[in-house]
């Protein structure tokens, strides 16, 4: 059993049950990931607001509900969240200038469930500006490191919320995923993460980048945390007309470890010339080990995957020309002194945005642009289609698909900051779930020479969120693999 | 060559507010006349992370637009962003609709004599209102009231050849906004506004001029101003050899001019793209025929009606049916009465100068329909004389009492006893033998004396009718 020095270590399920008997207080499990974060973070640099004050307060409410005995599941525990969602009173920046001193006056629908839950906020992660990379090396608050290895990245844009989970800074956290800011940082930062179907969870108060593939999503230690906050989160909102009516099912129950008959498919693009050997044998020895226990390996073809990272950055940079055009100086955050108001906003956004955030914002404006609308967004539109009917056409064959998360484990700090392209290929494996809308699990699947953690990713139709969980919880129980904790 | 070698080409752009009670993307009141940024939130402020969820009953009121001007209306219409960087534009992008809107073509009738005119419609699109900027001496102040209150945009085809034709179409089309409720057309308080497009062409010529856009109107004169200027203006520079520039005006109504906007207040490109936030609108047929069959009667038929049914030229049927509220006390005073046009003078006359003097609507101003009904029937009865209806009506407008009560009150009462009139009529005849020598002897035109001599003995209320009968016999000896 944990000492009380080490109750940040803790799953949600263990902790979950442990304060409900009353054998820890959630004041005392809160406290020892404030101390962790203490200890560490000026290191990993994964928060960029710590928000003790407030989280012993949710602690001490949490405590009072528990002790009356009628505690959600969620009560008590200690969360991260990526600083992309508005918190009510406490600053949301998006790792961005010009949102630095940005008090949201209202929560984020997921925040005010988890709020309801009795959940407790220990801080606002560390991300790329904006959601806006691949290393939350584009922070305006500077980078979050890899706790597996401080020369490292931990992966974006969700990159703080991964190495919180990872260096058990809190028992999990909340990111957002656009085209694989929750699964590459998973990955790369040996945690659970999941993106669900588009429209599962509500987007309202999540910081918009590019709005019809953005989606919430938890990070956590076990598939069952992330199952259980995942049911937490997810659930029609009526203030998110895109958000789905379909009733939430309870996850944790899916969790039956069962993949006999599962039949698993195998996508031949996805294992590519150039990636690291140890992520193809690694994902590869997973294959096995699900043939092992009953399940089916099939191969299947998502021919058009080649043009994903072409059409993502055609309809995410479009959608976020607009998305970012908020950002003028006139009703919140920095606001650059000026004559009038077209240098307003001239002066604020030069000073406020980083240079991801302004390339990208060039590259929607220029494919929205007269005379070019139609070789560029409705092209791109179209692309989407296709690749999305390359999913319907595999899910005739198979129930779910099985890929690495990323080509390689976790680069090294300034390696691809020089090259956006090479960046951008980072999210190879994950874009296209994104584009096709459908959920996709992260987990870990071993680890490289480095002692790096490698990734696999877990593919399901539309909804289909218990499978993927089943199935990746069933990996991890199998205990093919032993994870390691980072050594800080 | 002079003027009247060119014709205009007018197009109109009406934004105009639906009567909606929130705003079109959330839950904000849209009432008009609050303190600066009283009616805003998170979403009508564009703060980070904040979605748009549509009013239902904008869409409703949208629907029925289109209805009432002949549309077709979309089962499927999509919203888009439209971005432009604004002070007054939280988000910097409006959401509305463009390749595919609400409502598509329809026409909208223009009231006149002889063959009716047609101004068609290009489409009716739904799109969010931005607030105001208000400038002082030394900054800029944004009022976000208007934020996100809900519009619908009627967009004209070339169809309008005169200012005149130009106001009767924004006349019309106000009217019939009102009629169905979907809008209080209140031009000055901004909920009704209107962008032209003019253009100038030799008469007989099948191809357009150039264009230009007038904006900043917010009075049906001044649109009629503005056109009357800016078709001038354009035959101007074509008759001295120039050529006119495609560009965007504004009109100055204290010099009463169109002078250009600087490039950088339009040059825009608006980069339209669907609006990833909402999902496709789907107008069910159910409910465009649960709205088609909920429509009131529009004001061009009204007035087909009143001409034909109850004879009234086109003039009173004009002002009769100017306002819904005008045409519908009318119809509520009729019932019962022998005569549509006693009730139809007396709405004309009494019951509409009540309103204006008092500045209030006629419900306010007036007394009940069914109680100015009540008194009219009295004057078709002889009961009362017109001159004494007149003298109860201000009474009432007064005191708000029955048409019975102010009559008895005021004794305005007709005597149309037989027997009290015979007798007066004996006395009168009695005093004034000489006269009625003169009157027996050929002198006609005495007659109108001897009525007056009975009428004031009868203290001004005996029935004319009854005396004149009376009157005749006994003199006729």
């Amino acid at each position: 059993m944990a000492s009380s020095s080490e109750l940040n270590r803790l799953t949600i399920a263990e902790a979950s049950d442990r304060l409900r008997r009353r054998e820890i207080s959630a004041v005392e499990l809160t406290r020892a990931c404030l101390d962790r974060i203490a200890a560490v973070d000026s290191r990993l640099n994964a928060f960029i607001t710590v928000t003790e004050k407030e989280a012993l307060e949710q602690a001490r409410a949490a405590d009072h509900r528990l002790s009356s005995g009628q505690a959600p599941a969620l009560c008590g525990i200690p969360l991260g969240i990526k600083d992309i969602y508005c918190t009510s009173g406490v600053r949301t920046t998006c790792a961005s200038k010009i949102l630095e001193t940005f008090v949201p006056p209202f929560d984020a629908t997921t925040i005010a469930k988890l709020r309801a839950e009795g959940a407790v906020f220990v801080g606002k992660t560390n991300m790329d500006e904006f959601a806006m990379g691949s290393s939350t090396e584009n922070s305006a608050f500077g980078p979050t490191m890899n706790p597996h290895d401080l020369t490292r990245v931990a992966g974006g844009s969700s990159g703080g919320s991964a190495a919180a989970v990872a260096a058990d800074e809190c028992l999990a956290s909340l990111g957002t995923d656009t085209g694989g800011s929750i699964r590459e940082p998973a990955s790369f930062c040996g945690v659970v993460g999941i993106k669900p179907t588009y429209s599962r969870v509500s987007r309202y108060g999540v910081i918009a980048y590019a709005s019809s593939l953005d989606q919430v999503g938890p990070f956590a230690k076990t598939v069952r945390d992330a199952a259980i906050l995942l049911r937490a989160l997810a659930g029609a909102d009526p203030r998110d007309s895109t958000c789905s009516a379909r009733p939430v099912p309870d996850y944790e129950r899916a969790l039956t470890a069962e993949v006999k008959g599962l039949r698993i498919g195998v996508p031949r693009e996805y294992f590519v010339e150039g990636m690291q050997p140890e992520v193809e044998s690694s994902v590869r020895a997973a294959l096995k080990q699900y043939e092992s226990m009953g399940a089916k390996t099939v191969e299947i073809s998502l021919p058009h995957s080649s043009y994903a990272i072409a059409c993502y950055y055609i309809v995410a940079t479009a959608e976020a020309s607009a998305n970012l055009a908020r950002y003028d100086g006139v009703r919140y955050g920095l606001r650059a002194a000026a004559e009038d108001n077209i240098e307003l906003n001239e002066k604020t956004r030069e000073q406020g945005f980083g240079a991801e955030v302004k390339r990208r914002i060039m590259l929607g404006t220029f494919a929205l642009s007269a005379g070019y609308y139609d070789a560029y967004y409705l092209k791109a539109m179209k692309v989407r289609t296709l690749i999305r009917r390359d999913f319907e056409q595999a899910f005739q064959k198979c129930d779910v698909i099985v890929t690495p998360v990323a080509p390689t484990t976790a680069f090294r700090l300034g390696e691809k900051m020089s090259d956006p392209l090479t960046m951008y290929l980072s999210d190879i494996f994950t874009i296209s779930v994104n584009l096709a809308g459908l959920p996709g699990l992260a987990m870990p699947c071993g680890y490289d020479g480095n002692n790096l953690p490698i990734g696999m990713q877990i593919i399901g139709p539309q909804f289909s969120e218990d499978a993927i969980l089943r199935a990746g919880d069933a990996f991890e129980r199998s205990g093919a693999v032993t994870l390691r904790r980072p050594a800080l | 060559m002079s003027h009247d070698a060119y014709e205009a080409v007018i197009g109109l752009e009406v934004h105009t507010h639906l009567l909606t009670r929130s705003k079109l993307f959330c839950g904000c009141s849209t009432e008009f006349g609050r303190g600066p940024n009283e009616n805003v939130c998170p979403v009508c402020m564009g703060m980070p992370g904040v979605l748009p969820v549509l009013n239902r009953h904008a869409v409703e009121l949208a629907v029925r637009t289109g209805i009432a001007a002949n549309c077709e209306i979309a089962p499927r219409s999509i919203f888009d962003r439209k971005s432009y960087f604004y002070p007054d534009l939280p988000k910097n992008y409006q959401i509305s609709q463009y390749e595919t809107p609400i409502c598509k073509g329809g026409y909208i009738e223009l009231p006149g004599d002889g063959a009716a005119r047609r101004v068609r419609l290009v489409r009716i699109h739904i799109e969010e209102d931005a607030g105001k900027n208000i400038h002082e001496a030394n900054s800029s102040l944004v009022d976000f009231n208007r934020s996100g209150v809900p519009l619908v945009e009627i967009v004209s085809e070339p169809d309008i050849r005169s200012a005149e034709e130009a106001g009767a179409y924004l006349r019309e089309l106000r009217d019939i906004l009102r009629y169905i409720g979907a809008s209080d057309g209140r031009m000055e308080e901004g909920s009704f506004r209107c962008d032209v497009n003019v253009s100038v062409r030799k008469k007989g010529a099948s191809e357009y001029g150039v264009k230009t856009e007038i904006k900043n109107l917010n009075s049906f004169r001044f649109v009629e101003k503005a056109i009357e200027h800016e078709v001038a203006r354009q035959i101007e520079v074509l008759e001295s050899g120039g050529k006119v520039a495609q560009e965007t005006h504004l009109w100055d109504p204290d010099r009463e001019e169109t002078r250009p906007m600087r490039s950088k207040e339009f040059a825009n490109d608006y980069r339209y793209f669907p609006e990833p936030d909402l999902p496709p609108l789907v107008v069910p047929p159910e409910m465009i025929d649960a709205i088609r069959s909920s429509m009131p009667e529009l004001p061009a038929a009204r007035r087909a009606r009143y001409a034909r049914d109850y004879g009234l030229s086109a003039y009173e049927v004009g002002v009769l049916t100017a306002e819904k509220d005008t045409a519908d006390y009318f119809e509520a005073v009729l019932p019962g009465l022998k005569n549509a046009r006693t009730a139809a003078n007396w709405v004309m006359t009494e019951v509409l100068r009540v309103s204006n003097e008092s500045g209030k609507p006629i419900a306010q101003a007036a007394p009940p329909a069914s109680e100015v009904r009540a008194l009219l029937k009295m004057v078709e009865d002889q009961q009362i004389s017109l001159n004494a209806a007149k003298t109860a009506f201000a009474a009432m407008c007064k005191s708000g009492k029955s048409a019975d009560a102010t009559v008895a009150e005021l004794g305005l009462a007709q005597v149309s006893d037989e027997g009290a009139i015979a007798a007066a009529c004996d006395k009168v005849i009695a005093a004034e033998a000489g006269k009625v020598a003169e009157y027996r002897g050929g002198r006609d035109k005495l007659f109108g004396f001897f009525v007056g001599q009975v009428m004031k003995a009868m203290g001004g209320k005996a029935n004319p009718k009854v005396i004149n009968e009376i009157l005749k016999k006994k003199l006729a000896g």
